[in-house]
């Protein structure tokens, strides 16, 4: 087995802790908010509303940019206080160690508690098998549908925009999942003007997705404009690959070559952030968030066509896993 | 109590797609079969704003099915109709969201169902819009649905009305018949009080004055659809901004002990009380006078915070916290309104319902109303009549099935500041909720209250 080699070739503008930000864009005399001071007071609404609303909320965080800004954004909606709820993380196994990495720091640094449900341990006592493709995001469901009634969460907050998906985007930001976590995608709740109705009975639970209206490149805008911090690989850097299903792949415990499969060393990104079993990088020389802003806005493929096996793997790959609770 | 931050300075990197007011919403509206969803993906098309691998799996599914022949034509509907069943049935069942900007502006386009029994979901699309796109075919003319649909819009305000006469091409870009069609639907929206109201002959499969003016329509000198998008004001701009201050309170931010700032500021953050939300409407600024409801009591507003910055004003739809002079009891719930202006506490309304549950609602039935941070209880005191569809009247009625529009009479269970919707699009506006299973059954806007 090869060791992975990973190169920063510049990190990004880190020098700005997470918490912190830029005032809302006020134009002198002009009652008009930007773009993005609409979508963030639409999102800390969302937040507030939810925390409201519900006994137990939690956080689905992994460390990916979404959840990096739906974190940021709950620390402002409850400045000068604390996030008032903990997070969970679904770990595959087949993480990048880096994104871990930032995410124990980001949990330490903010106070916050954690909890680490993993697809490893279904494993090795047998309540999930590994699938043929070796791809493990398929198996995050059980361990995540456990994770959320052993905290007996009632609302779990997740990044997901509607942009990303084409069953996402007919997804409501406030959703209600059954006892199993199932999405009834012909059966949504009207989801009328800023109202949201957060009424469920026993064992339902609702996934709340306060960035559902963010673009890409809405949240590198908003990554740029409050100086958010993100694990280094969303930057370029120099990594060893190997080209498979036309994306980069990165080399790793759980991403070897098969025969064939010629490594290089290529200056990449990572557009998303998953498993490494499915997750490939783009090559892009955007070492900065500027540039980021530049490459994204530039771009002519979406973020999951670029990076994501697993949505390849049907025109509804997506929705088929979201009616199994997947989130 | 300022708390240590870096200066704004990636302020000014802001471009032109974030620069104030270009965020515009907008939802389609329509019969079945109308071509809604071709046109949005017509829109999306032709304004670039479809990525490469997005038409590619597109394309190759228009082929497989058989979609346009040898010329290679694309199903533009697949672009939004995004669920296994939709596709597989050709229907829109629910909203679908899109997200595409042009050079002057940045959209989010709610492509709405036509389908009688998914009104509910258009309804869902039409409460955010800035503008609702009506398409008529204009083969056919003004249809139930599109009078229902027109219904909605009117009685939700949506602030613009852009009446799209569609398949224009099967009638050979005939001025005469696009004349009478957009004669006929000019009636309807009379009818129904419906102000400026913007009527164009597209074609949505062909592309005729979708982004570029069709010269196959030289009779027609009005802009294209995407220009009339790119024109119109935004909502919070035209109604907000005029209303009287209004702050559903979420919450009261009050950390003690467990604070987010840097030790040496804890202290002075001891005692910090705020209530937070989201501005509903109008503008409030440090050192106004603001009356709370329940109680009605008056203070001064001391202090207006977002995340540790300080502003000296906030206005809709901002999400703030607001400092008072004065130790109030205020909880989630409370309105914070301009001093003078909050409407006197009432338990009665009458108010116009969307009933959108196959349940139906009749006088006597309990529920729960969702009035801005506020849920009561509610007693269905008289159904006082339903919307017919033909004649735009309302009609004696003894319930209110699905889909139909009425009138009801409601009573509460605790007293609210309450206003109609024509005073304020916020406080006027509520949810009616099924108290057992928490379904929501109604989008409803109050009509006239108890208190006046």
């Amino acid at each position: 087995m090869r060791a992975p080699r990973v190169n920063a070739v510049t990190t990004a503008t880190t020098t700005t802790t997470a918490m912190t930000s830029a005032p809302p864009v006020q134009a002198a005399g002009s009652h008009r908010l930007s773009q993005l001071d609409v979508l963030e007071s639409e999102a800390i609404h969302i937040i507030r509303e939810v925390v409201a609303e519900f006994e137990r909320p939690v956080l689905l965080f992994s460390g990916g940019k979404d959840s990096v800004v739906v974190l940021h954004l709950a620390a402002k909606a409850f400045w000068p206080g604390k996030v008032p709820f903990g997070l969970l993380h679904v770990d595959t196994g087949h993480n990048f160690p880096e994104v871990l990495a930032f995410r124990d720091a980001t949990v330490a640094r903010l106070g916050l508690r954690l909890t680490v449900a993993k697809v490893q341990d279904y494993i090795d006592d047998g309540r999930l098998q590994e699938r043929a493709d070796g791809t493990r995001n398929p198996l995050q469901t059980l361990p995540l549908l456990d994770g959320i009634a052993a905290g007996r969460h009632d609302a779990v907050f997740g990044g997901a925009r509607r942009d990303e998906d084409k069953a996402r985007a007919k997804e409501r930001i406030l959703s209600l999942r059954d006892e199993f976590g199932q999405w009834d995608p012909r059966n949504q709740r009207p989801e009328l003007w800023n109202l949201y109705n957060g009424r469920h009975t026993v064992g339902q639970h609702v996934r709340a997705f306060p960035i559902s209206n963010w673009t890409e490149y809405n949240v590198w805008r908003y990554i740029e404009r409050e100086g958010i911090e993100l694990p280094p690989l969303y930057y370029a850097h120099e990594r060893e690959v190997f080209r498979r299903d036309g994306m980069w792949r990165a080399i790793g415990p759980v991403s070897e070559p098969r025969p064939g499969e010629a490594v290089e060393t290529r200056t990449v990104r990572y557009r998303t952030v998953g498993d490494m079993s499915c997750t490939g990088a783009v090559e892009s020389d955007a070492a900065s968030v500027a540039a980021v802003v530049r490459e994204v806005a530039l771009s002519t493929i979406t973020e999951r066509g670029a990076t994501r096996a697993d949505d390849r793997i049907s025109e509804a790959a997506m929705e088929d896993r979201k009616k199994d609770g997947y989130f | 109590m300022t708390q240590a931050l870096l200066s704004p300075a990636d302020a000014g990197t802001h471009d032109g797609a974030d620069a104030p007011g270009t965020l515009f919403r907008f939802a389609t509206a329509g019969s079945v079969d109308d071509g809604k969803s071709t046109l949005v993906g017509r829109l999306l098309h032709d304004s670039k704003a479809i990525l490469a691998d997005q038409l590619e799996s597109v394309t190759r599914t228009s082929t497989e099915r058989g979609f346009g022949g040898d010329d290679g034509g694309i199903d533009f509907a697949l672009l939004t109709d995004g669920l296994r069943a939709e596709r597989e049935q050709g229907i829109t069942i629910d909203v679908a969201y899109r997200y595409f900007a042009t050079a002057r502006r940045s959209f989010i386009l709610a492509d709405c169902p036509g389908h009688v029994q998914y009104t509910r979901n258009m309804v869902t699309g039409a409460t955010t819009a800035d503008a609702v796109i009506m398409l008529i075919d204009a083969r056919k003319g003004v249809l139930e649905q599109t009078r229902r649909h027109l219904s909605v819009v009117s009685l939700l305000r949506v602030p613009h009305v852009i009446i799209a006469v569609n398949k224009i091409d099967l009638l050979d870009y005939d001025e005469s018949a696009f004349a009478a069609v957009a004669a006929s639907v000019r009636a309807v929206t009379a009818d129904l009080g419906l102000g400026a109201v913007h009527v164009l002959p597209v074609s949505a499969l062909v592309g005729d004055n979708v982004v570029d003016r069709s010269p196959r329509t030289p009779w027609y000198d009005g802009p294209s659809l995407l220009e009339l998008l790119e024109s119109l004001p935004v909502v919070d701009e035209v109604e907000t901004a005029i209303e009287a201050f209004r702050l559903p309170v979420q919450l009261v931010l009050r950390p003690q002990g467990a604070v987010a700032v840097a030790p040496e500021d804890a202290d002075s953050f001891r005692d910090y009380r705020a209530y937070a939300g989201q501005v509903a409407s109008g503008t409030v600024r440090v050192g106004d006078s603001v009356s709370v409801a329940p109680g009605g009591a008056t203070t001064v507003v001391t202090g207006i915070d977002f995340a540790g910055i300080e502003l000296t004003e906030a206005f809709a739809p901002m999400s703030i916290a607001v400092r008072l002079s004065d130790d109030l009891d205020i909880a989630r719930g409370a309105v914070i309104g301009a001093a003078g202006t909050l409407p006197e506490s009432t338990r009665e309304l009458t108010a116009a319902l969307f009933w959108l549950d196959p349940r139906a609602l009749r006088p006597g039935d309990r529920t729960l109303v969702k009035f801005g941070t506020n849920t009561v209880q509610a007693l269905v005191a008289a159904v006082t009549g339903r919307l017919n569809l033909d004649t735009l009247e309302l009609e004696p009625a003894g319930s209110l099935e699905v889909n139909d529009i009425g009138e009801v009479g409601l009573r509460l269970a605790a007293p609210l500041p309450i206003e109609t919707f024509t005073e304020n699009r916020r406080s006027g506006a509520f949810l009616v909720i099924n108290a057992q299973d928490g379904a929501t059954l109604a989008a409803g806007i109050v009509t006239g209250s108890g208190a006046r």
